[in-house]
């Protein structure tokens, strides 16, 4: 029984096994993103950045139809343009880096939709907005094996500024030069990895991986270390549960990833014993009786 | 007396709006300055200046004899993200930047540095708590360990005696008096002028310009 619900599916197509590594690679590489992203008070960034990515997407498309490398490089170049202009005008305006972020996006999400619309047709809108993580390819999967190696990397040589940067930054800007460094090269890991994930779960959903795992984490770990593993525990179990809903409810894959995510997060929002409901409410119930 | 920090017409600000105008003053090495004046004086606006994390609109600091790795700030504790999950141990050992710089680990010496700082504030035991679980005094006991660990010669401390019990102050003004005792250049952002006559010998008082600039007894008077 179990080898059918569970194991058969990946042992029997190649098109789920491919759909697991990438999740699960995407999920090395989101997820301890995401945990700096929500310690940094920057989830809706990650957000904003997920829609900024599409315009780059949808012109690679244009020049070179669903290219891999195209819209790859397209997202990168349309994501880090997103976040240098809004930063910019953040720092010479008097306009807020959210509000600017905001605005950015906001042109973004529109441009892209509009120019994938008016040449492509409604499937090829929809493989961008929520990806096709069924039917990715070797190539499809090398990207985010290698972004994830790369974000692993980088977040080990800059994790003690980005830690400072989060919990301390008048001392970091006291001791070091490294904080705007710090603060750019993350947030080229953030548009790195939400390119890695929108050929799998598409611009609107590859931000899901990343985030959501890590707010459920925020409930059960008080260290960055068990934030860290909880966070990757929560994206992988997410992955595997999700694709195995898909294939046995034919539902779409994407989504149902993301709402697995969304189901751990509600629940350890209400059992996680680090500031989760329950954990709030027993003690004060106790001291009542 | 040697000059350690001199304001030559500094001017500094946000958004080209001057929160400190035409500073015209020097502080002597091995003084022990408290810098007073109502909200919104520019008193910890001059500090963060002074660190090199704001850029004079006008005018220049110039600090004599000191390497960066020499100057120890402390922002306000507002600054600090009491939420973020970091543990007393690991804020403390963030006094040994300048030797083990962004990436490198601690060696044993260091660790045991770092716990001879928290245990000089009184904190010994207390090194793998959260700092979320702290009160302000502990708080800001630890962020004294974590200056202490630097060993620097020059100390700005923003407003380092707000919001915390009597017991706490003591311990941490006889910190900042050895300091001083040590030929150590000590500036403080502080409100209350008991503490700056009884223990500060020298101050500087702000309200955005200088209005006074030299022994404590004279400028509180004057």
């Amino acid at each position: 029984m179990i080898w059918t619900a569970v194991l058969e599916p990946f042992a029997d197509f190649g098109f789920m096994r491919r759909a697991l590594l990438g999740c699960l690679a995407i999920s090395v590489g989101a997820t301890p993103v995401g945990v700096f992203l929500m310690l940094r008070r920057m989830s809706l960034t990650g957000d904003a950045m997920a829609h900024a990515i599409l315009p780059g997407a949808a012109i690679g498309y244009l020049v070179s139809g669903l290219s891999l490398g195209a819209m790859t490089i397209g997202g990168l170049i349309a994501g880090m343009i997103v976040a240098l202009a809004s930063g910019f005008v953040a720092r010479v305006t008097a306009l807020r880096e959210d509000a600017s972020l905001a605005a950015f996006y906001l042109i973004s999400l529109a441009l892209g939709v509009l120019i994938v619309s008016t040449r492509g047709s409604n499937v090829d809108l929809m493989h961008v907005l929520f990806g096709t993580v069924l039917a990715l390819d070797d190539a499809a999967l090398i990207l985010p094996f290698f972004i994830a190696r790369l974000s692993i990397f980088t977040l080990a040589i800059l994790s003690r500024p980005l830690v400072m940067e989060c919990a301390y930054p008048q001392f970091l800007r006291s001791v070091s030069k490294l904080s705007a460094v710090a603060h750019l090269t993350f947030l080229t890991l953030v548009v790195m990895n939400l390119v890695a994930g929108f050929h799998a779960l598409g611009t609107l959903m590859a931000v899901g991986i990343m985030i959501l795992p890590a707010a459920a984490g925020r409930f059960w770990a008080a260290s960055i270390g068990g934030l860290l593993a909880v966070a990757f525990v929560v994206a992988a179990l997410s992955s595997v549960v999700g694709l195995l809903l898909s294939y046995h409810f034919a539902l779409p894959s994407g989504p149902a990833i993301i709402l697995v995510a969304g189901i751990a997060y509600a629940l350890s929002l209400i059992f996680g014993p680090v500031g989760g409901l329950l954990a709030q409410t027993l003690p004060r119930r106790q001291l009542e009786t | 007396m040697t000059p350690a920090i001199a304001f030559r017409n500094l001017t500094l600000g946000y958004d080209r709006l001057p929160a400190v105008q035409n500073l015209e003053t020097q502080i002597v090495e091995g003084s022990l300055t408290a810098v007073v004046g109502p909200n919104g004086a520019g008193k910890s606006t001059l500090l963060k200046g002074m660190t090199g994390s704001l850029v004079p609109l006008e005018g220049q600091i110039k600090i004599s004899g000191f390497r960066s790795k020499d100057i120890a700030y402390l922002p306000q504790q507002s600054e600090i993200d009491r939420t973020f999950p970091i543990t007393v141990f690991d804020l403390v050992a963030m006094g040994l930047w300048h030797e083990i710089g962004s990436f490198w680990g601690l060696n044993r010496a260091q660790r045991l540095r770092a716990e001879k700082a928290i245990a000089a504030v009184g904190l010994t035991g207390l090194e793998d708590r959260p700092i979320g679980s702290l009160s302000g005094g502990q708080t800001q006991r630890v962020l004294f360990a974590r200056l202490l660990l630097q060993d620097a010669r020059l100390f700005l401390l923003d407003e380092p005696f707000t919001a915390i019990d009597a017991r706490t102050m003591a311990d941490l003004i006889e910190v900042v008096r050895n300091w001083h005792s040590e030929g150590r250049t000590v500036l403080a952002v502080l409100h209350d002028h008991e503490t700056v006559n009884t223990y500060f010998p020298q101050t500087l008082m702000l309200a955005r310009e200088m209005v006074a600039h030299g022994p404590t007894e004279q400028v509180l008077t004057s």
